[in-house]
Order: structure tokens, then C-alpha cells, then sequence
């Protein structure tokens, strides 16, 4: 792992939650201990639901937010810790791009001003030198330089997240963190902005850590997979081994439950829906976070907390493993893993 | 700027409050140069009802009430908007300061304003103004101190709900200083309700004004349409026109900037429901 | 033949200062009773508003229902005063939406919600109806519905909060539930959950359902005919199998490329170039012309008109014109 770009180890984030006079306080256990890696020119992509932490992870990674625990390193920079110069870089290492285009661009500045802004902390330099500057970025994730003094709200979506790609460039960061950037958008607009991704990763070199909720989008754009439950890294593989096997029944059942629209009238195949609901994690259960709700669960998964360990050359979090066959990938039409 | 006077237009109301208020301005800047009298002079028979040789009569003392009302408007429209600005700017900054850090300055900042909202703001203002002796200036520091939580309140609240918004976080992750996100991204963003409050603030102030005035506590070298009221107020039942008149200025000036700020705020907030 | 529902040429337009917003332009389709009809669509295409139409809750004003009948157990919707509109909706047609919140009272239990419906179109006594709010709670598999019902929308998780929006609707019994992209907001394992429950309320209580949705794989799941909705307009009607199979419409065919995921890493995605229109400045001719990857030069100037390619199978295409006008 030492040619990644981006490491992560041990990254536990707890908040503290309800009253702290009497009896023992309560933690939010947003993220225990995830650890995971990205190498240049590839793109990291980070799945889960509602309360698995990815989300926090992302404002970790762009320091938004502080660990209670865990390192950071970025180009051989401490992120965690960082020295009074190491602080002031960051900005130019790692940005981020938030899920809502409505919300991540000021309602009251222009497109102009939004977007020169970066510019102007990092890169003394004239206004005119910023409007030349911004327009280059503009053009570069296919918006007009006319729409420099346009307001947010004159925008549709597409173009704001557009917009808000072409701030996160604007310093030239290495990492991109993408936080769901596609998921508010329609359909017909999604594949736009993913196809800026790639072009600008191919022309850029950038590397990407992309959040999402849906396993469609993984397939099409990650290198490595880390699939995320409860605030835990539950398996991280390659893509390739990902497609040809799933080994952790929780990321076998998130695949399963993406609803296709290759099943129409292909005789609805079977397919794994969980029982109940996300718990809390507030108070994640014993053992094995995921067995409440798993299909497979064996006492030892009640008692337990499995670790993270290779299989082959992935990191599956389960107590099952090693063993060969298992879980039964029976649920996922061959077709569709192409 | 043009939408925004296009929806202003369009409340009636406020239109006629704000034509009110900018006669009143007009009164108060022209006036003296009209109607020349010194408001302090005897000038003629005291007790003189109005529409006789003075237009609106004359006071206990034979003063001219047309000159005090003219030389009234001025004291109370510059008390009132230059307090509520003072109000406004202190408030501001600290509601700033206290919503986007949180924290102990946010608590010391709720204390504070706690303390304020549980003394009654007229009372305390007439203490300020007792202690330090009336001029213009101490009664406008005086409306001024008693004014701002509210503002401050207000400002904290809306920096509370836009610090976790997607734009300042981006604006945090590309390394923006704090002062520049509380300066340029948040505050454009807040200052929508505040610039209604301060405008119905004025009117506020105005009232406090004239009630300082009324109890003797106005500046002593300056006329208001308060003091004016309070000279009046044994006379009363002979002689109406005395506390009449400033009161109606009162009430005709405090119910035109109500009438104006409100209208204000309609128009500001469809920018919300457009969305 | 009757069908349970059939919406016959329905005109939507809102009123406003910069012009008039056609929201929903001419649209007909028909939904038989027991069958799953989709209302697929993006921002702009009018859906969530036909299905407001349907229940008669168009914001108005400034909306107005500009033509068109709605026809449902042999009235028409639109004509109906809103006091008999009152006795329909909540009790024959009910509608789930995207936000659970919209339709539960945060200050109210779930179980009173619930009697409240029943309490409004049934004769049940308030004991009668509390019974009735604890099986349905059961029937959309609520665990501890007994407890639960006593319980606040805020005690309830996300996915839970859905099912007791699911359970108000069925109250009555209705034979129609408009389904308002009702998974849209779920995390996607609840979101199975739910179209498993919605499936098998059909199957066991014989309702139609009427979904609007922008989700085509949703729509593979557990549709049986799909509507497209495009600028107002159905640009498209058939069988699922059939349109996701062999598109007629180009936007269709844009959709059903660009929701196939599945294809290998580095390849570049299928584009629909360009945006929705703007409702006030929708082009001459067919609305999607200026997106089409076929478009010929009639198209931007002359609207196509529907063409019938089998029962309930259409689509509105200047090039499926025989012979091209």
C-alpha cells in the first residue's frame, strides 16, 4: 500500500449525545475504526445506507469534521494532525463535492464570485486574471463563460453541480471527494455529470473517493469497492473481484435490493430483502453489527465482533469468510455483474 | 433591485406608509425653513386653539405647536433611525460571532441578552438616561443598549441555521478564514429579517423617545412630540389640540414605518417561496 | 369497457406572470382494476401533477384543470363538487407520497390518524376503528403494531413512518392507490421492503396503483404498463416488458439506455444531451426535438400526433408516422 495516495487508518468518529449529568453518556458511533486506501488516477467508491458513516467520512477526509480517533495521510502529508503549513495546503490537496446542488453553491453570489473564491485564497491575482481563470474553468466542465453573473437559483441542477466540480478544480487537488454528487439530479442529467468525472479524471489525473448509496454507479465508475455498515468497513475489494464474487452478505444483500430494470418480465428472479430496519447507532448491536438483519446469522455472530481480514486479496468483515461458496450469489442474475 | 420595488409596489399599504414617512422627512428637512419660529419662544396668547391666528395653536406657555411639531420631527426621526442602526450593528456583530462559534461565547451571549429581555426595556432605558443625564446622544445610546438582544437573538438564530449549510461547509473545505465566511458567504444570507426588524425598530424607538420626553427625561435644548404631550398633560381637558396634535404625529409616524417595514418584508421573503 | 380509471385528454396549467405553465398537455391513459401503471418521468414532465389532478389537489389558486376528464367508477373527477371530491378521495383513491411527513400530523398518534380516516368515511364506532388502525398496522407488517399505534410519527424509523402512511391509505379499502414516488427517499434495502409490501397488498386486496416514479428499475420491479412523461405529455404507453424492450419514443429509448447501468468501468455512459425545457419557453413542434438524436426537420416545427401501435400501446413520434407528414 505504500504507493497510495490517500490512507486512512483507524478512523473512529463518535459523537456525543443526551444529557451527561447521570449515568454513562451515549455515543453516536458514526464511524469505528475504517481504514482504507486510495492509489492515484483511481477512484475509491464508499457504499452504503443511511447511518454507515459515509457521510462523515467524506467531511473527515476534507476536515470539516475532526476524528476521535485515526490518522489521515495524504501525499505523505498528516491530515489529522497537520502543521500550521500543512493546514494551510490541504485545501490545495483534497476538496470535496456535496450531494445538493441547491444548497452547496451561496444563493446570493455569482458564479463568478463562487468559483473565484478559491482562487483568490490560494493564487494571488488580479480580478481580471480571476475572470479569465474562471471561465477556463467553466469551460472545462462545459458551462459558458455568459453564465459568469448569473445567480445559483437561474441554474438547473446539472449545471450547478457542474459548477460546483469546476470550485472543487479550481486549485488543481489531487483527491476529489464526491459525496453522492449525482443523487439529486434526474436520471438523463446523471450521466452527464458522471461523464465529466471520468473525462476530467483522464485528463487530470484525478483520483476520486465517490459516495454513494447505489451499487449501479459503483459498477460503472469505481476501481476498488469499500461497502460500509454501521460506521464499519464490511468488505473492500477490487472491482473485478467484486463483480465476480460478493463475500459479505450485507453488500450481497445491497446489491440484490437495487431495483433493475433488466428484471422487467424476466420472470422476477428471487432476491434478498432484509428484515427490519437499519439499527440505531447509537447502540450498534453486539457481535457482528449486521446480524440482526442477516440471513446467515449464527450464534457466534450474536457473541463475536468479526474482524476485518484478507480473504484472497479483499477485506471482508465476517465471521464466514474463508468459507468457500459462501454466501450463495444465487440471488444475482449472472447478466447483470457484466 | 427593479423585482424587488415591482413586489413592494404591490402592497398598497406599505406604499402609503413609506409616502408618510417620507413626508415626515420631508417636514422635518424643509420645515425650519418655512415656518421659522423658535418652538422655546412665547409667541403669542397661551391656550389659543388651532385654525385661529396659529395653525395648529398654541401651548401652555403660548409656544407655537405648528414649530414644535416642526422641530419635533427631526429629534424623533434621527433618535429613532440612528439608535436603531447602533442597535442593528451591534447586534449583528455579536449574533454573528455567537451563532457561528457556539460554544461559551454563545452562552455568554444568550446570558446577556437573558438578562435584558427580563428587564423591562423602557424601565432600563429611563435608568440609562437618568444616570447619565438626557441629551440626544445619551437617549439614543440609552434605545440603543435596551434594543439590541432582540436583533442579536435574531442573528444568532439564522447563523445557527445556515452554518451547516452545504455552501459554508464548501466554503470552510476550500480554506476560506472565518471572518470572510461570516462576512461575505453567511451574512448576505441573514440579513433579510434584520433589515425589517430595524426598520420596525425605528418606530420603537420613536415611542421610547417620546415616552422618555413625556416623563422630563428628553434632551432639554431640543423640542420633542413627546415633551410636548408631557407639558400638555395637566391641560388636557380644556385644551385637547395640545396633546392631540403630537400624539397624532406619533401615532401617524409610528404606523407609517410599521406599515412601510412590513411591506418589506414581503417583499424580501418571496425570494424563499419562488423556490 | 370500462376501466377503473381513465384520464381522457387532461389539461393542467398554472397560470402565472412570465406566462402560462402547461404543466400537463392532453394526457390520456387508462388503469384497469388489479394492474400496476407507472408514470415515469424527470423534473418538468408533469407527472406528480396529473397524480395531484387525479386526487383533485391541485394548488389553485393559481392551478387550474384546463381540460380533459378524469373518469373513476363511472364520475368524472373533474366536475365533481369538492363535497362529494371529499367522500372519494381517502376512501376510494388514496394517495402515498415521497415525504411520510406530508401526510402524517406530528402531533397527532398514528393510530388516531388512522381512526380519523376511518372515523370520516366508515361507520365504524371510535373502538371499532382503533381495532381496524391495529391490523392494518399489522397488515403492512408494523412489529408490535399494538404498541406502535399509540406511538408518534418521530418514534417511528424512516422506512416504519412509510408503512404507516401505507397503513392510512388502506383504511377504507380504497380501489385505487396513487403511489407519489413513495421510495424515492428510502434507503435501498427499506425501499425493497416497501415494493414487496405494496406488491403483495395489490396482489391480496385486488387494488390498481398508480405510481409515479423517476426510477425505470423500480418501475421493472413491479409495474405492469408504464406511461412516459415528457414536457407535459405522454410521449409514450405500453406493456413494461415492450417499451423496455423496444422503445418507441427516442426519449424513451434515451431513458432506457441511459438507466442501464451495468455497463464495465471506463466506458462512457449513454447521454441524453442538453435540459429539460423551460416550461416558458417550450420549442415549436415535438418538446424533446431539441434533445433527439433522430430528429428530422419537420420536428421542430410540427407537433407529432399519437400513434396507436396495439391496444394501450402508443407513442407520439413525427418518424412512427406512416408515411412521416
Amino acid at each position: 500500500m505504500s504507493d497510495a495516495l490517500l490512507e486512512v487508518r483507524g478512523l473512529t468518529k463518535h459523537y456525543p449525545v443526551g444529557a451527561r449529568l447521570f449515568g454513562e453518556k451515549k455515543h453516536v458511533h458514526a464511524l469505528d475504526d475504517v481504514s482504507l486506501s486510495l492509489r492515484p488516477r483511481q477512484t475509491l467508491a464508499v457504499v452504503g445506507e443511511s447511518g454507515c458513516g459515509k457521510t462523515t467520512l467524506a467531511r473527515c477526509l476534507v476536515r470539516l469534521v475532526e476524528p476521535t480517533r485515526g490518522t489521515i495521510r495524504l501525499a505523505g502529508r498528516n491530515l489529522t494532525e497537520p502543521s500550521a503549513a500543512e493546514r494551510r495546503e490541504i485545501p490545495r490537496l483534497i476538496q470535496i463535492v456535496f450531494q445538493d446542488p441547491y444548497a452547496s453553491l451561496n444563493p446570493r453570489r455569482t458564479i463568478f464570485q463562487t468559483v473565484g473564491d478559491p482562487l483568490r485564497l490560494h493564487q494571488p491575482s488580479s480580478r481580471a486574471e480571476r475572470r479569465e481563470k474562471v471561465a477556463a474553468l467553466l469551460a472545462s466542465v462545459g458551462i459558458g463563460p455568459q453564465l459568469m453573473d448569473r445567480l445559483p437559483h437561474e441554474l438547473s441542477g446539472g449545471q450547478r453541480q457542474r459548477i460546483a466540480i469546476s470550485r472543487a478544480l479550481a486549485v488543481g487537488p489531487r483527491v476529489i471527494v464526491c459525496d453522492e454528487p449525482v443523487s439529486a439530479l434526474d436520471v438523463s442529467v446523471q450521466a452527464q455529470v458522471i461523464n465529466l468525472l471520468k473525462r476530467l479524471q483522464a485528463e487530470l489525473g484525478m483520483s476520486y473517493v465517490f459516495i454513494t448509496h447505489d451499487l449501479r454507479l459503483v459498477l460503472n465508475l469505481a476501481d476498488t469497492v469499500a461497502v460500509m455498515y454501521l460506521g464499519q468497513v464490511v468488505e473492500l475489494a477490487e472491482i473485478a473481484d467484486f463483480k465476480a464474487r460478493i463475500k459479505h452478505p450485507y453488500s450481497l444483500a445491497l446489491f440484490s435490493a437495487t431495483p433493475r430494470a433488466a428484471r422487467a418480465g424476466a420472470g422476477k428472479p428471487r432476491r434478498i430483502v432484509l428484515a427490519g430496519d437499519v439499527p440505531s447507532p447509537i447502540d450498534p448491536p453486539s457481535g457482528c453489527r449486521f446480524h440482526t438483519r442477516c440471513p446467515y446469522v449464527q450464534p457466534v455472530c450474536r457473541g463475536t465482533e468479526p474482524e476485518l481480514r484478507a480473504i484472497g486479496s479483499r477485506l471482508v468483515r465476517c465471521h464466514f469468510a474463508d468459507q468457500p461458496g459462501f454466501p450463495p450469489q444465487g440471488a444475482i442474475p449472472a447478466a447483470a455483474m457484466q | 433591485m427593479r423585482e424587488f420595488w415591482r413586489r413592494y409596489r404591490m402592497n398598497r399599504a406599505a406604499v402609503g406608509g413609506l409616502v408618510v414617512v417620507v413626508l415626515i422627512a420631508a417636514l422635518a428637512v424643509v420645515g425650519p425653513f418655512v415656518h421659522d419660529v423658535d418652538p422655546f419662544e412665547m409667541m403669542g396668547r397661551p391656550y389659543s386653539p388651532p385654525f385661529g391666528e396659529f395653525l395648529l395653536g398654541t401651548d401652555v406657555s403660548g409656544r407655537d405647536i405648528l414649530a414644535g411639531i416642526i422641530r419635533g420631527a427631526p429629534v424623533s426621526l434621527l433618535i429613532g433611525v440612528v439608535a436603531s442602526l447602533a442597535a442593528t450593528l451591534i447586534g449583528v456583530a455579536l449574533g454573528a460571532v455567537a451563532g457561528y462559534y457556539g460554544g461559551f461565547i454563545d452562552d455568554a451571549l444568550m446570558r446577556t441578552t437573558e438578562f435584558f429581555l427580563t428587564i423591562p426595556s423602557f424601565i432600563l432605558a429611563v435608568v440609562i438616561v437618568a444616570i447619565f443625564s438626557p441629551t440626544v446622544v445619551t437617549i439614543t445610546a440609552a434605545i440603543a443598549a435596551v434594543s439590541w438582544p432582540s436583533v442579536a437573538r435574531l442573528v444568532r438564530g439564522e447563523f445557527i441555521a445556515q452554518r451547516e449549510r452545504e455552501y459554508v461547509q464548501a466554503s470552510r473545505a476550500i480554506g476560506m478564514p472565518d471572518w470572510e465566511i461570516i462576512l461575505l458567504q453567511i451574512l448576505p444570507n441573514a440579513l433579510a429579517p434584520v433589515i425589517v426588524v430595524s426598520t420596525l425598530m425605528v418606530a420603537t424607538a420613536i415611542l421610547t423617545e417620546s415616552g422618555l420626553s413625556f416623563l422630563g427625561l428628553g434632551d432639554p435644548n431640543h423640542v420633542s412630540w413627546g415633551y410636548m404631550i408631557g407639558v400638555a398633560r395637566t391641560a388636557l381637558r380644556v385644551a385637547w389640540w395640545m396633546t392631540a396634535i403630537p400624539g397624532l404625529m406619533i401615532v401617524i409616524a409610528v404606523i407609517a414605518i410599521n406599515l412601510a417595514g412590513e411591506g418589506l418584508n414581503d417583499a424580501l421573503n418571496p425570494k424563499l417561496r419562488e423556490r | 369497457m370500462s376501466a377503473l380509471l381513465s384520464v381522457r385528454d387532461l389539461s393542467v396549467h398554472f397560470p402565472t406572470r412570465q406566462g402560462v405553465v402547461r404543466a400537463v398537455e392532453e394526457v390520456s391513459f387508462d388503469i384497469e382494476a388489479g394492474e400496476t401503471v407507472a408514470l415515469v418521468g424527470e423534473s418538468g414532465s408533469g407527472k406528480s401533477t396529473v397524480a395531484a389532478a387525479i386526487m383533485r389537489i391541485i394548488p389553485s389558486p393559481p392551478g387550474i384543470i384546463a381540460g380533459g376528464e378524469i373518469l373513476f367508477e363511472g364520475r368524472d373527477l373533474v366536475k365533481l363538487p369538492e363535497s362529494e371530491m371529499r367522500q372519494v378521495r381517502g376512501s376510494r383513491v388514496a394517495m402515498i407520497f415521497q415525504d411520510p411527513m406530508m401526510a402524517l400530523n406530528p402531533v397527532h398518534s398514528i393510530g388516531a390518524q388512522i381512526v380519523e380516516a376511518l372515523m370520516l368515511h366508515t361507520a365504524l364506532s371510535r373502538r371499532q376503528a382503533l381495532d381496524r388502525a391495529v391490523e392494518l398496522l399489522e397488515l403492512v407488517r408494523v412489529p408490535a403494531p399494538a404498541t406502535r399505534v399509540r406511538q408518534y410519527p418521530h418514534n417511528l424509523s424512516g422506512g416504519m413512518r412509510q408503512r404507516a402512511m401505507i397503513a392510512m391509505a388502506l383504511a377504507c379499502d380504497p380501489r385505487l392507490l396513487v403511489a407519489d414516488e413513495p421510495t424515492t427517499a428510502l434507503d435501498v434495502t427499506i425501499q425493497a421492503q416497501v415494493l414487496e409490501l405494496i406488491g403483495e397488498l395489490q396482489a391480496r386486496l385486488g387494488m390498481a396503483v398508480l405510481l409515479i416514479t423517476h426510477d425505470l428499475g423500480v418501475v421493472g420491479e413491479i409495474a405492469d404498463r408504464v406511461v412516459v412523461m415528457y414536457g407535459g405529455r405522454k410521449v409514450e404507453e405500453g406493456r413494461v416488458e415492450e417499451v423496455f424492450r423496444a422503445p418507441l419514443h427516442p426519449y424513451a429509448r434515451g431513458l432506457m439506455r441511459v438507466s442501464d447501468w451495468e455497463g464495465g468501468t471506463g466506458l462512457a455512459l449513454p447521454e441524453i444531451p442538453g435540459t429539460v425545457p423551460s416550461p416558458f419557453a417550450m420549442p415549436a413542434g415535438c418538446s424533446f426535438a431539441p434533445r433527439c438524436d433522430v430528429a428530422i426537420e419537420a420536428c421542430a416545427s410540427r407537433k407529432p400526433l399519437l400513434v396507436v401501435r396495439g391496444p394501450a400501446r402508443s407513442a407520439e413520434c413525427l418518424l412512427l408516422e406512416d408515411p412521416p407528414r
